[in-house]
C-alpha cells in the first residue's frame, strides 16, 4: 500500500486580507503555519506587517516545537510613480509565501521568480 | 525646565547649522554573519581609535544585544558628520538551536543562545523605530534575495529613511557585489571588505554624503 502524504496549502485572497487588521493577519498566518500549513497571500503584507510578523514569530519559537517561519516575497517594485510619491502612497505588498521553517526551503529567488521546496512533516 | 531644554536643543541645532556638522543615529542591520560587528569595530577603530563593539565569531548570532557608540565624528568628502552607531543583532525569521550545535556548542549552550538570539532579533526590530538611517550589511558571496534584506529595505522605503547597502566580504573569491546591485538597483551600494579594510574610504564618503 502506498501512503500518500499531504501538504496543506491555504491561498488567501486580497479581498480577505483587505478586511483584516495587521494583528489579525499576523495571528491568522502564525496559527496556520504552526499547524504545518503553507500560506500564500495574494497581496502580501506591508513592510511594517512583515517586521511585526518576524517579531511575533520570535516570541513564539519553542525548542522542538516551532523553530520559526520561512517567508518569501519579491523585492519592492522600483521607485513608484511620480504621483505616488507626491501623494505619499504606501508601497503595496506583493505575493508572499509563508511556511514552517522546518518544512519549506527556498531553492532560488530572484526579481521575477521564487522557487521553494516543501518537505513533508514527520 | 521645558524652556531651558528647548533653548538648549535650539542652540545645539543652531551651532550645528553654523558649523555644518550634522548628527545622525545609524543602525547596522543585516542577516547573521554578514559582518556587521566587524564593520562596526572598524568604524570605531578608524574614528575613535579605541575599543570594540563586540566579539566576532563564525557562529551565527554572536551579537545578541544591540550596542550603541555615540559621537563618532567622520570627516570625508569635505564634510563632517557626527554619528551614533548602533550595531544590531542579526535579523532572522527562524532560529533552531540545532544550528548552534553544528558549531560544537553543547545542547544547553545552544538552547540558551537560541533563546537570546530570538530576543536579539526583537531588539533589532525595536531599534528600527529610533534611527535616522541604516547601513544594510550583506555578504557579497551570498544570495542577496533573503527575506531579511527585502524586509529591511521595504521598511526603510516605507519610512522614507536613508539606506546605504554595504556589499561586504568582497575579499572572498566568490564575492559578487554586482548581484547585490542588480537585486536592489534603486539603492546605493558600496562594496568593501570590513575585515581587510579595503575600499573603506569609499564607504565613509558615501556615509557623509548619504546621511549628512
Amino acid at each position: 500500500m502506498i501512503l500518500m502524504r499531504e501538504v496543506h496549502m491555504d491561498l488567501i485572497s486580497e479581498e480577505k486580507l483587505e478586511n483584516m487588521t495587521s494583528m489579525e493577519k499576523i495571528r491568522l498566518i502564525l496559527d496556520k503555519v504552526k499547524k504545518g500549513k503553507i500560506v500564500v497571500l495574494e497581496s502580501g503584507l506591508t513592510p511594517d506587517e512583515e517586521v511585526r510578523l518576524i517579531e511575533m514569530t520570535m516570541t513564539e519559537i519553542r525548542v522542538d516545537e516551532f523553530s520559526g517561519i520561512e517567508i518569501e516575497t519579491y523585492p519592492s517594485k522600483k521607485g513608484g510613480s511620480f504621483l505616488d510619491k507626491i501623494f505619499g502612497k504606501t508601497l503595496k505588498g506583493r505575493m508572499t509565501v509563508i511556511g514552517p521553517a522546518n518544512q519549506i526551503h527556498t531553492i532560488e529567488k530572484d526579481k521575477y521568480q521564487i522557487s521553494t521546496k516543501v518537505s513533508l512533516g514527520d | 525646565m521645558g524652556f531651558i531644554s528647548s533653548f538648549r536643543d535650539n542652540l545645539g541645532a543652531w551651532i550645528n547649522k553654523i558649523f555644518k556638522k550634522k548628527r545622525a543615529k545609524i543602525g547596522l542591520y543585516g542577516p547573521p554573519n554578514a559582518g556587521k560587528t566587524t564593520l562596526a569595530n572598524r568604524i570605531l577603530k578608524d574614528w575613535s581609535g579605541e575599543g570594540t563593539f563586540g566579539t566576532v565569531s563564525a557562529v551565527p548570532h554572536e551579537t545578541r544585544r544591540a550596542m550603541r557608540k555615540e559621537g563618532l565624528i567622520i570627516n570625508a568628502n569635505g564634510s563632517t558628520i557626527e554619528l551614533d552607531i548602533v550595531d544590531t543583532p542579526g535579523m532572522a525569521t527562524k532560529i533552531d538551536f540545532k544550528e548552534f550545535m553544528a558549531f560544537g556548542l553543547s545542547e544547553a549552550e545552544s538552547k540558551k543562545r537560541a533563546k537570546e538570539a530570538t530576543e536579539g532579533v526583537i531588539e533589532a526590530i525595536k531599534w528600527l523605530d529610533d534611527l535616522d538611517g541604516i547601513l544594510l550589511v550583506m555578504d557579497s558571496s551570498e544570495d542577496p534575495y533573503t527575506q531579511v534584506n527585502v524586509t529591511v529595505i521595504g521598511n526603510m522605503e516605507a519610512r522614507k529613511l536613508p539606506l546605504l547597502i554595504v556589499a561586504n566580504k568582497m575579499d572572498l573569491p566568490n564575492a559578487s557585489p554586482s548581484r547585490i546591485k542588480d537585486a536592489f538597483p534603486q539603492h546605493a551600494v558600496v562594496q568593501i571588505s570590513a575585515l581587510e579594510g579595503s575600499n573603506i574610504d569609499n564607504l565613509y564618503q558615501a556615509i557623509a554624503t548619504h546621511f549628512g
